[in-house]
């Protein structure tokens, strides 16, 4: 059969490739299993070419997925799910020296010290009138609470802070429509001493001491820098998920809560027992009002802001120490509690702006609040008490309606700008097409395995590209060939064009996504950067000509201002260096081209390499232990000549009489005349 | 000569401010690894191309063929070169002035060879570049020569380079071609001048 396949695909790529899938499921199908069935229903021949990116042609648009436990957002192509890059934000990664050379450490600095890991949940990019604009790309960390900024020119991480008073930073981060604020709310709310800090008390204390905090981000307009303006300080319940409204609801963003019982243990039951928690909806317009009116107090705090320089290249922390609070009891009108299914999990906002879909993933129907009626609840005071002063509005007087039998587990809801809404269903893993209209279910698709999150292009925003839905399965198990017991997880592209779904393609993604973001990629791609220019780099210890380099020597630091260019080092020959110093390699990349980086490794370096941009300057911290010839080399394959691009440094006894001395190439009677070193 | 025909030279003389304007030649080179091509510009006063760094990246990739790096600052005509297209555009506004019929004809040989001289000289160049090459260089192939072609296209190794003109010697074309418009419509009414002349005298 093989061979068969070989020779058609000799004489007819595209037709062997629909057979190939063709024959793949016949053969699948012999097997009689219900999967296998399941499969030949779900997949038409068609859908090789729905995902077929011819080589050389580019996908459609980018989508970012979260990589959750790897701290990393990974960007693929749509259709065709090919990776096209991974970007480091809260962790170390030792393939481009992120976290590990001495410009991007300070990235990863709180106020617990260095924190070289997180788990990065939500991708939310940044918006213009409601639409994502292409620009930057917000994430939060969930371990150690942090919201991250990644700039779309370099795909880079270029701002990362920490979110005090808070813990578990899951329910986060939100922009709102012109990007306004970025919302983080925590999950884990813990006992807030008010001085920047937790208290020191008995878990059985946790419903008279804990608190929860929504933080309030502001965006700076033009760089996007982030501030954190204030903090909301809400009751002691888990806050999960949240969404913006836009149009009508555009002011307001909701809230999953769940522990609303204020559970301090064996949370699976003990936050399992009310059959309603709450939605929570803020008025941030209004937050926004009353804490530049001056109902926000302030508090001692203590949170690291890190900010990646634009032209050096060169992150900076600075350490915050106050942070500025609303009580939601000092400020009327501000927040209300919609009473929810038990435990719900996802809220999405249709594009309209006029339904809150609550993603009760213990209940049994679907409920959709409409916005409208949730304004008149407020306005005739429909309430059913009120939690801390916070009113509770009336089940019955905000719901549009409930989505009856939709599955089981349901998680999240995306819309795809046509009336429909397709939402998750964990338990009995299928993605399920319900209508707007009539709330009635239109369709639905089995997935493999336990779908967490979904996302449909811009199916957050005003106008979604309703066009593909990418599906990210909790479970893997034999979607691919078997990898020993770490598998790689799996993501489904499903073609939602028409009124069925069709299934397109299965492709594996790195570490855990959760959420995802899709954009069209004419709104990203024009504005990437293909090198940073050498004239701009303002770091202090660049080098921009061969003929500046130095080694230098202060105490017990020997600095190295060195540069790399195809394919040399300048200085390749250094001596002088004594066990024990701290050797401070400054490599500037000379290149001022395309897709030209050079790495720098030096042999025993206990951090990691490091991977310079052209144009750009990076520092790799070795300490040398014991005396010899150490080699140092580029690691990026850079041309023929890279196998040649590599250097020495002596390292001599401590105390020894060696000179500093560094060279490149030898004098010569007559200097040839060569592009390379003089 | 008739104002039209001064107008005309006029046009001529300026013709060549193109030469500030736009580059005189092209270089073109591609390979399968820069597909978006690498563009060296020669001026009348500069070396430019398709980006900022386009010397350093063509001096990287010649280095490895032993080729000598390309500097403005090597090329003593991209400082004589201006003035030599002033004196062509003063001396052109001057003769149109004048209106001698016989100096547009002197004025417009001496242009031509003059550019003559330049496409000579640029020859002059490649050949040296292409062929001066350093002993030591990492990559040698026996009885390769890197001349890059004056017109056209030409495969050196991984690279196919393209010479074309520019617009800027659209600027010389341009002068010339009109000074001999000028030098052919002013014959004409030269004769017919004469002709009437004789009408009077019979």
């Amino acid at each position: 059969m093989e061979i068969l396949i070989n020779k058609l695909k000799k004489a007819a790529p595209k037709v062997t490739l629909l057979m190939a899938l063709a024959t793949g499921a016949a053969l699948q199908g012999c097997g009689g299993s219900e999967k296998a069935n399941a499969q030949d229903d779900a997949v038409s021949a068609d859908a090789a070419t729905a995902v077929y990116v011819a080589p050389g042609e580019h996908d459609e648009l980018y989508s970012f997925l979260s990589g959750g436990f790897n701290g990393q957002v990974s960007v693929y192509g749509i259709p065709s799910g090919r990776l096209l890059k991974v970007i480091p934000v809260f962790t170390q990664f030792a393939e481009n020296g992120y976290g590990y050379n001495e410009e991007s450490k300070a990235m990863l600095q709180t106020s617990h010290g260095f924190v070289p890991w997180d788990d990065l949940h939500h991708p939310k990019l940044s918006r213009a009138d409601g639409m994502a604009d292409g620009r930057w790309l917000f994430v939060n960390g969930n371990n150690t609470p942090r919201v991250a900024r990644v700039d779309l020119k370099t795909f880079e991480t270029v701002e990362i802070m920490e979110i005090p008073n808070s813990a578990g930073n899951h329910c986060s981060p939100y922009p709102t429509n012109n990007n306004e604020y970025v919302l983080a709310g925590t999950r884990f709310s813990v006992p807030l001493d008010m001085k920047g800090g937790t208290q020191d008390v008995s878990l059985s204390e946790y419903k008279d001491k804990f608190r929860g905090s929504i933080s309030f981000i502001k965006v700076d307009k033009e760089h996007g820098d982030m501030e954190l303006d204030f903090q909301v300080l809400v009751p002691g319940f888990d806050y999960d998920l949240a969404n913006g409204g836009k149009g009508p609801s555009n002011d307001w963003v909701f809230f999953t809560t769940y522990n609303t019982e204020k559970s301090a243990t064996l949370k699976e039951l003990g936050a399992s027992q009310n059959d309603r928690d709450y939605l929570a909806a803020i008025n941030w317009k209004l937050a926004a009002k009353y804490a530049a009116e001056g109902k926000a107090k302030e508090m001692p705090a203590n949170y690291y802001h890190n900010k990646m320089d634009e032209k050096s290249h060169i992150a900076k922390s600075t350490v915050k120490k106050t942070v500025r609070y609303l009580l939601p009891e000092d400020c009327p009108g501000m927040m209300y509690l919609l009473p929810a299914p038990k435990s719900p999990h996802g809220i999405d906002v249709d594009p309209t702006g006029e339904y809150m879909v609550v993603n009760g993933k213990l209940a049994s129907s679907l409920p959709v609040f409409a916005f409208s009626k949730m304004m008149k609840a407020i306005e005739n005071k429909d309430f059913d008490g009120d939690v801390n002063g916070i009113p509770v509005l009336k089940y019955e007087s905000v719901l549009a309606a409930e989505v009856k039998e939709p599955g089981l587990g349901p998680l999240h809801t995306e819309f795809d700008g046509k009336g429909n809404a397709y939402s998750t269903m964990f338990v009995s893993s299928e993605v399920v097409k319900w209508s707007l209209e009539d709330f009635q279910v239109k369709d639905r698709m089995p997935v493999f395995y336990s779908p967490g999150h979904l996302m449909i292009p811009g199916g957050d925003t005003r106008e979604p590209y309703g066009k593909y839905m990418v599906v990210m399965n909790k479970i893997t198990k034999d979607r691919f060939l078997p990898t020993g017991p770490e598998l790689m997880h799996s993501a489904q592209l499903i073609d939602i064009s028409g009124e069925k779904m069709k299934m397109l393609l299965d492709f594996p993604t790195v570490a855990e996504p959760h959420y995802a973001q899709g954009i069209r990629a004419d709104l990203v791609a024009p504005n990437s950067v293909k090198f940073f220019k050498l004239d701009e780099n303002t770091h202090p210890e660049a080098v921009k000509n061969e003929k500046d380099v130095s080694v230098t020597r202060n105490g017990k630091t020997v600095k190295v201002n060195m540069t790399s260019i195809r394919s040399h080092f300048t200085p390749d020959n250094i001596e002088g260096v004594q066990v024990g110093d701290t050797v401070l390699f400054h490599v500037t990349n000379l290149e001022q081209d395309w897709d030209v980086p050079h790495g720098f490794a030096v042999m025993g370096a206990n951090n990691a390499e490091t991977l310079i941009m052209p144009g750009a300057t990076q520092t790799l911290r070795w300490v040398p232990k014991q005396a010899g010839i150490f080699p140092f080399y580029c690691t990026d394959f850079c041309s023929a000549l890279h196998q040649e691009m590599q250097g020495y440094v002596r390292v001599s006894p401590r105390g020894s009489k060696v000179p500093i001395k560094f060279s490149t190439g030898e004098k010569k009677p007559v200097p040839p005349a060569t592009a390379s070193v003089e | 000569m008739k104002t039209y025909n001064k107008v005309l030279m006029i046009i001529a003389a300026l013709s060549l401010g193109l030469l500030f304007l736009f580059p005189m030649w092209k270089i073109y080179l591609t390979a399968p690894q820069y597909p978006e091509g690498l563009e060296l510009h020669i001026w009348v006063n500069k070396l430019a191309g398709s980006s900022e760094s386009v010397l350093q990246n063509f001096n990287i990739l010649n280095h490895y063929i032993g080729m000598e790096p390309i500097h403005a600052e090597s090329f003593k005509e991209l400082r004589i070169m201006p003035y030599v297209v002033y004196f062509f555009m003063a001396t052109g506004v001057i003769i149109a002035l004048i209106g001698k019929r016989r100096l547009v004809l002197y004025w417009a040989s001496l242009l031509m060879l003059a550019g003559a001289v330049g496409i000579f000289d640029f020859y002059m160049w490649l050949h040296k570049f292409g062929t001066n090459l350093n002993p030591e260089a990492p990559i040698k192939v026996p009885g390769m020569t890197y001349i890059p072609p004056l017109l056209g296209s030409k495969q050196l190794l991984n690279f196919e380079a393209l010479s074309l003109p520019g617009w800027g010697s659209l600027g010389i074309f341009l002068a010339v071609l009109l000074a001999g418009l000028v030098y052919f419509l002013s014959r004409r009414t030269a004769k017919s001048a004469t002709v009437r002349h004789n009408n009077v005298l019979v």
